[in-house]
């Protein structure tokens, strides 16, 4: 099977992050910037059907030239080679926008399976695998917190906020996971050295056939006027129970008319 | 005045959700509320009492299995063809899972934009959204086709407004590519009859210093006591104590309570990320450092065992 897995390079959630004051896109200079968390159970879920069925695994990432370090991280863990969509015209492209450079991309891969993290941590806007999926014309499942391969079927429980669903498809298809559905392998130090030969092509806006003005701040469908940091909350009232400290909580909750 | 659609979020067990009502309450402002029910046979006719009872106009119905029995993607078909049809002023959908989905397709469909966790919209369609976990408020604008946007469950308070909407039935012309997802099935795992947890307006969580799967007991009495919902960190998560459904924080959902009450949890930046925006946060955890107490209105430092029965008891005696 021929699986791509996206990966998204996102500023480190643990630290602060911020909007850059110039042109109100993500800080990505002063971040620390990682594999977008999601994204390594989409890679771990992609090696274990390789494993089990056969064929290739293949990293695609949209970003600067910095992501070139989360791409070395994520063949470290195991896939065969990456793509990298590289062109200094992306920068400021909305999610629309980004759907249509994947899609093109995804295009030229001939995947029969793609496999994503349900969201990033960054923007959690949770809308990619869907808007690829539209672009394509294929399935997506999205959501998954278990996925089985059954030749050409799949069939996911998508986590739902009352349980969860089964649903399925036929490949080729988008599935995007979510942190419950397996346990991401940690790069072993022959993974870190083989990653370094691994091959990466890089694509640019011209190499898939989309116009400049289709994408960054001249294609963006949406645009950010403006962003204020919200203040930090300060603790309040903090007692150390000596006894009485349940009733002293309720006591709490009913000046505030919780109770 | 214009059209404002609201995609109703609405669940077997609880009718239609809170947020429903908040879109309705929010298209108000915008122009004139037509709700669509967009689900299984007879969803809109069993809806309507509480659609108009919060200002809906009129209600647009796209029901049955053709609808149904496929993920999303029927969903956003029938919506594009009521948008093109109707051009409104705006189109709300919730900020979680398949509210999400659905925009995300109806953007693509449509070349439009799209905003989501939106908490506010002005009436020129500048909405306000909150990012990085509850740290940056950011306000954009749609600037290609018609506001899309997914309001965040719990920012804005349902006001009623009473309303009589005539059901109109869409015909449904969904295309074979709309149907490669088949929902086999759908199961339920919400326990009891306690709130949804991005709606409630209170969540009572517990974290590793709960102990166990079984102490969860203590959490959900004091949820029930404050009629909540029960949420969990990740720690407490990973290590079983309680389904993941229900995680709070960075990679689970994000609630945004009038009343959060946080039980044997650090505060990490993980769980922080996911319950800071609530109005009032309440913390009970055996170590006075811990980073929760940063965030609290209210802390009890000390053992989360004596202080939560004797909590639950002194409600009791109260009520």
């Amino acid at each position: 099977m021929n699986i791509v897995v996206l990966v998204k390079q996102v500023p480190d959630s643990g630290a602060d992050r911020n909007l850059r004051n110039d042109d109100n896109t993500v800080d990505r200079g002063s971040a620390n910037n990682v594999i977008n968390e999601m994204d390594e159970y989409a890679i771990e879920e992609a090696l274990k059907i390789k494993e089990a069925h056969g064929g290739e695994v293949t990293i695609l990432t949209m970003g600067p030239d910095r992501a070139t370090e989360s791409i070395r991280k994520a063949l470290s863990m195991g896939p065969d080679k990456a793509v990298h969509v590289l062109d200094d015209a992306l920068h400021g492209s909305c999610a629309v926008a980004t759907s249509k450079v994947l899609a093109a991309a995804l295009g030229q891969l001939n995947a029969d399976l793609v496999i994503c993290g349900a969201e990033s941590t960054d923007g959690r806007v949770q809308v990619m695998p869907h808007m690829i999926a539209e672009r394509l014309g294929v399935a997506a499942l999205t959501g998954a917190r278990k996925l089985t391969v059954d030749g050409a079927t799949l069939t996911v429980e998508r986590q739902t906020e009352e349980g969860y669903e089964v649903v399925t498809a036929a490949t080729p298809a988008v599935v995007s996971v979510w942190d419950t559905i397996n346990e991401p392998r940690y790069p072993s130090f022959k993974g870190i050295m083989a990653a370094k030969k691994k091959p990466v092509q890089t694509l640019s806006l011209a190499d898939l056939g989309v116009a400049a003005d289709e994408v960054g701040f001249d294609g963006a469908t949406s645009a950010v006027v403006e962003h204020t940091k919200r203040p930090p909350r300060s603790g309040g009232a903090k007692i150390t129970d000596e006894g009485e400290g349940g009733v002293k909580l309720v006591e709490f909750l009913a000046t505030e008319k919780f109770v | 005045m214009s059209e404002v659609l609201v995609v109703v979020e609405a669940t077997k067990e609880f009718g239609v959700k809170k947020v429903t009502l908040e879109m309705l309450t929010l298209a108000r402002e915008l122009g004139s509320p037509s709700a669509v029910v967009l689900g299984g046979a007879g969803a809109a006719e069993a809806l309507s009492g509480k659609l108009g009872e919060y200002g809906a106009e009129k209600i647009y119905a796209a029901e049955g299995d053709e609808i149904d029995g496929y993920l999303v993607a029927p969903k956003a078909t029938v919506l594009a063809e009521l948008v093109k049809r109707v051009q409104p002023a705006a189109v709300l959908l919730a900020s979680a899972q398949e509210g999400k989905e659905i925009a995300a397709r109806l953007a693509v469909k449509l070349d439009n934009g799209i905003l989501t966790d939106v908490v506010g919209l002005d009436a020129d369609g500048t909405a306000t959204q909150v990012a990085f976990a509850g740290s940056t408020i950011v306000k954009s604008k749609v600037t290609k086709g018609l506001p899309l946007v997914t309001v965040r469950p719990n920012s804005v308070t349902p006001a009623p407004a009473a309303a009589t909407p005539a059901i109109e039935q869409l015909s449904v012309s969904v295309t074979d590519t709309d149907k490669l997802a088949t929902v086999v099935e759908r199961v339920a795992e919400q326990k009891g009859s306690r709130p949804e947890l991005t709606e409630a307006g209170v969540v009572v969580s517990g974290g590793r210093g709960v102990g166990n799967a079984d102490n969860f007991k203590l959490v959900e009495e004091l949820a029930d006591l404050l009629g909540g919902a029960v949420g969990a960190s990740r720690a407490a998560v990973d290590s079983g104590f309680y389904p993941h459904q229900f995680q709070v924080g960075q990679t689970g959902k994000t609630v945004s309570p009038q009343l959060y009450v946080a039980l044997g949890i650090s505060g990490a930046i993980q769980h922080r990320a996911g319950m800071q925006t609530s109005k009032t946060i309440v913390a009970v955890n055996k170590d006075g450092e811990a980073p929760i107490f940063e965030l609290a209105d209210f802390g009890v430092v000390g053992d989360l065992f004596k202080i939560v029965p004797q909590a639950a008891e002194e409600i009791r005696k109260r009520k």
